[in-house]
């Protein structure tokens, strides 16, 4: 009985990433190993750049309480847009950047401002957003695609056939020593504030599944090097990557601001009375999720080397799935960002997996429709269990 | 009274996984008595009816329902309400955006279930509404009506459906006396009618009023049934049963507490409705709280104390506002939340789980929530400092916890409370208004609040405590404001004020 219950608890607690570690197995298993290929694993985070990107910021607008943003996908395409015709124009990359970031900012704080000040429901501002700029993106590009070929921009936002960090055998041999030098580090700060609570006398983590968490995310690390190593070596989408996931991580696990996301989807007349600036906090996130629109826009358009009417196109769902899948509370106030980079891992296998084994594109969105009801029906349960 | 037993449980066991929630209860209930159910927080009464109403179906207890004569085995809400067994929870179970008719039979449509029939309906939903003596129409909206009246509209609704047994589980926790006595006495006048009703209640002083017999459930079994006219029906008495031991003094006392300068003062506070600009709340409110001093507020429910409170604390209520705020003699301007806790005020609401705490954080997260720059540096947050915070809090209030990693929505009341006064007492606050602070708890939890008010006072700190019991007001305060549809009407001293004397403050002064 109670080993049984210790066992429900640890699935629980570990779900998702049973679940990735199920799927990926799977998925190798059906299609005879092809899944793990260094090219497919480099694919897997070129592909889904804009996924992690979008479903981080997406993460604090579901924290203040299940408020999603529709807009991200015609936002996305209105920055790529204005962005890629300036560099068609041959306007100098770092002009056109701040361009698109500015409008993305820009068009988050529009949002923002009715949702926080006026309280428009943020379903309805962003359903506007999504027409208003999906709009305007077909007005500048007069309906027609727009080739993008500076190779300096295509190469630092990840696009074209060079965006890797250095070349040959340089960047391989430099992808293994980023790869050693992130589980040094992991390894070293987790020790270190162990052995730091330990001396202030606090209870910590068992030793056991201390050591297992900590060698199965050094293997998880070393094992994406060593892949990624046999291929070209560390995509330069990569960094935008882990700048993203790294700064929104540490905000919301760490930050006072995070905090105050968290107790507004937790209970918002509780937070305002605790001395919580509650607008602050709803005008901070929509603001986000548009600077971070305008980030996925460069992505895309760099992946595509062209701006299209199309882009960006059910996008939304991509992100806002992502968070759901990887725990977070359609009612607000849980969820992490590790949660959801493994929900949007999880969306990206199925894909992945899916697309090498030939099976037909509709089939694949029934399927991915399936598992985010799935994941949210067994958090509806787990949860009834509990209380 | 006939001594006919409608109703007998034997030998009720319930358990949950890892605990007994009843053990072998035994409990009786004579035809057309008022019988009260009494226990702190958890000791099994809520869990007893929801086996009698059958939400707890057959086969998940073991033990025997006698009714009427026949054993029952419910499996449903609907076969215990077929045979007169009404059960009216503590939350209203009303839609507030339907008339009072449309509640009345909701899942009991009169017609055919494609065509309502809205004359019966109706003309039905009045009679019921005499007969529990509201005179509204029954095309009235819920939400128009007040709560006092909407617990009547619940009895209402379970007459018609035909109840012979009517179980009420804290009728009157949130009405106010005068509203409470009007519930009460119609459940007497029923009772005259053959009505059989079964109340739980944390209100001793009306379950001795009310009951016929009164029985007693302690962790998870039936003490003791007092019987009217035969035993002791003190309040005194039957807290000795519900808490196992005689608790000496209900109000523990301060001893050497000074009482200092005044700490804060409030002038001329004048507090309009935030929707109905024109409807005044707090009328031309004067008062002050000195250093080391409990403040009690008395007064009814909707008598403008809550309003009163968060309109000084940083204007969380109302609008139009006008007056002023002095804390240590210079006024002071408090223009949201944030700045009130920064002057040093606190306010602990009455609605813990709605204003109060964040149910799905844990105890960590939530008693640092108020003063989150002091567990942080340049906005990042030390996590081991705030876990510190938490623990010395948790040792300090004696909150019963595994750890404070739980989350606070597992606790219990009395738990979430010293939970929330922790939060607020970690914001360092010269002055605390404690709204209700003991609503909702048990005898024994709201002893342990009561000292740490004490603590708080003797550490130099003011207390405004606003409550609607009187006792505690009364056991409690250093001096006594009553307050009555918006305005202060009498000040006593601690020492010199009694019920009546409160009460017939508030009574001089009610218009209608």
């Amino acid at each position: 009985m109670k080993k049984n219950s210790k066992l429900l608890g640890f699935i629980q607690k570990y779900t998702m990433i049973i679940a990735l570690v199920l799927v990926v197995v799977i998925f190798s298993i059906t299609t005879d190993g092809k899944l793990l290929f260094a090219q497919n694993i480099n694919n897997l985070i070129s592909q889904n750049a804009y996924v992690f990107v979008l479903a981080t910021g997406m993460l604090l607008c579901i924290l203040t309480g299940g408020n999603i943003d529709l807009s991200v996908g015609s936002v996305l395409c209105f920055c790529g847009a204005v962005g890629g015709t300036l560099l068609s124009k041959n306007t100098p990359i770092i002009l056109a950047v701040l361009a698109m970031l500015g409008i993305g900012l820009a068009i988050g704080a529009w949002q923002a401002f009715w949702i926080a000040y006026v309280r428009v429901p943020p379903f309805i501002t962003t359903l506007s957003g999504m027409l208003v700029f999906r709009g305007l993106a077909n007005v500048v590009l007069d309906a027609k695609s727009v080739r993008v070929s500076n190779e300096v921009y295509l190469k630092i936002f990840g696009g074209g056939a060079e965006c890797f960090i250095l070349k040959g055998e340089a960047a391989k041999t430099l992808c293994l020593v980023v790869g050693v030098a992130a589980i040094v580090v992991f390894v070293g700060a987790t020790l270190l504030s162990r052995i730091n609570r330990a001396k202030k006398g606090y209870t910590v983590e068992k030793f056991v599944p201390y050591i297992i968490k900590t060698v199965a995310i050094s293997a998880v690390i070393a094992f994406f090097a060593y892949k990624l190593s046999q291929f070209k070596g560390l995509p330069t989408v990569l960094i935008w990557i882990g700048l993203v996931v790294g700064t929104y991580s540490y905000i919301t696990s760490k930050t006072t601001i995070g905090r105050h996301f968290y107790a507004v989807g937790g209970n918002e007349k509780a937070a305002k009375l605790s001395g919580i600036n509650t607008n602050r906090v709803y005008f901070l996130a929509y603001t986000s999720m548009g600077m971070l629109a305008a980030l996925s826009a460069m992505l895309v358009v760099a992946r595509m080397a062209s701006a299209t009417p199309q882009a960006g196109e059910s996008y939304e769902m991509d992100a806002i799935g992502s968070c759901f899948i990887g725990g977070a509370s359609a009612y607000g106030g849980i969820g992490t960002v590790p949660g959801v980079i493994i929900g949007a891992l999880l969306m990206g296998v199925i894909n992945m997996g899916m697309s090498i084994m030939g099976v037909d594109m509709n089939y694949q969105k029934v399927v991915k429709g399936l598992v985010l009801l799935a994941a949210v029906i067994f958090d509806v349960a787990t949860k009834k269990k509990n209380s | 009274m006939s001594e006919k037993i409608l109703l007998e449980m034997k030998n009720i066991t319930k358990e949950f996984p890892g605990v007994k929630a009843l053990d072998d209860v035994n409990f009786k209930v004579k035809e057309g008595s008022i019988h009260a159910l009494v226990g702190e927080n958890g000791a099994g009464k809520s869990t007893l009816m929801n086996v009698l109403s059958g939400i707890y179906p057959y086969g998940t207890y073991t033990g025997d329902i006698v009714y009427d004569g026949e054993v029952c085995r419910f499996s449903k809400i609907r076969d215990s309400e077929a045979k007169g067994i009404v059960i009216i929870h503590q939350e209203l179970a009303l839609v507030p955006d339907m008339t009072i008719g449309e509640n009345m039979f909701l899942g009991n449509e009169r017609g055919k279930s494609y065509a309502i029939d809205w004359t019966t309906t109706y003309t039905e939903a009045d009679k019921y509404l005499r007969i529990v003596g509201l005179s509204e129409s029954s095309h009235t909206l819920i939400r128009d009506i007040g709560v006092g009246k909407q617990q009547l509209v619940e009895i209402a609704k379970a007459l018609s459906k035909h109840a012979r047994l009517l179980i009420l589980d804290e009728p009157t926790s949130s009405l106010n006396e005068s509203d409470s006595q009007a519930l009460l006495d119609l459940l007497i006048r029923l009772k005259g009618e053959g009505l059989t009703s079964i109340i739980i209640s944390h209100k001793l002083n009306e379950v001795s009023y009310v009951a016929d017999d009164i029985t007693v459930v302690r962790d998870g079994q039936t003490i003791e049934t007092l019987v009217k006219g035969v035993d002791d029906f003190s309040e005194d008495r039957i807290i000795k049963g519900m808490v196992g031991r005689e608790i000496a003094d209900r109000f523990p006392k301060r001893h050497g507490v000074e009482i200092g300068d005044t700490a804060m003062e409030v002038k001329d506070w004048t507090v309009y409705h935030p929707v109905y600009p024109d409807k005044k709340v707090v009328d031309n409110v004067n008062f002050y709280v000195r250093k080391g001093e409990v403040l009690g507020i008395s007064g009814l429910m909707g008598a403008g104390r809550t309003e009163l409170a968060m309109s000084i604390f940083g204007r969380s209520y109302g609008s139009s506002i006008s007056g002023q705020v002095f804390l240590n003699g210079k006024e002071v301007k408090m223009t949201n939340s944030k700045s009130a806790i920064k002057q040093g005020l606190a306010y602990v609401t009455e609605d813990r789980k709605g204003n109060g705490l964040i149910l799905s954080n844990t105890i960590r997260e939530n008693t640092t929530l108020a003063n989150l720059e002091g567990v942080s540096t340049a906005g990042v947050i030390d996590f081991d400092k705030e876990y510190a915070v938490a623990e010395e809090y948790r040792e300090k209030l004696r909150t019963k916890t595994p750890s404070v990693e739980q989350l606070v929505g597992n606790l219990s009341g009395g738990n979430q409370q010293k939970v929330l006064l922790a939060k607020w007492m970690f914001a360092g606050p010269d002055v605390l208004i404690l709204d209700e602070p003991t609503r909702g708890i048990d005898v024994g939890a709201k002893y342990e609040i009561y000292n740490i008010i004490n603590t708080l006072v003797a550490d130099g700190k003011s207390v405004i405590m606003i409550s609607s019991e009187l006792p505690e007001v009364l056991g409690m305060s250093d001096r006594i404001y009553v307050m009555n549809e918006g305005r202060f009407v009498a000040e006593f001293a601690g020492s010199e004020a009694t019920q009546e004397g409160i009460m017939a403050a508030i009574l001089k002064t009610s218009n209608d």
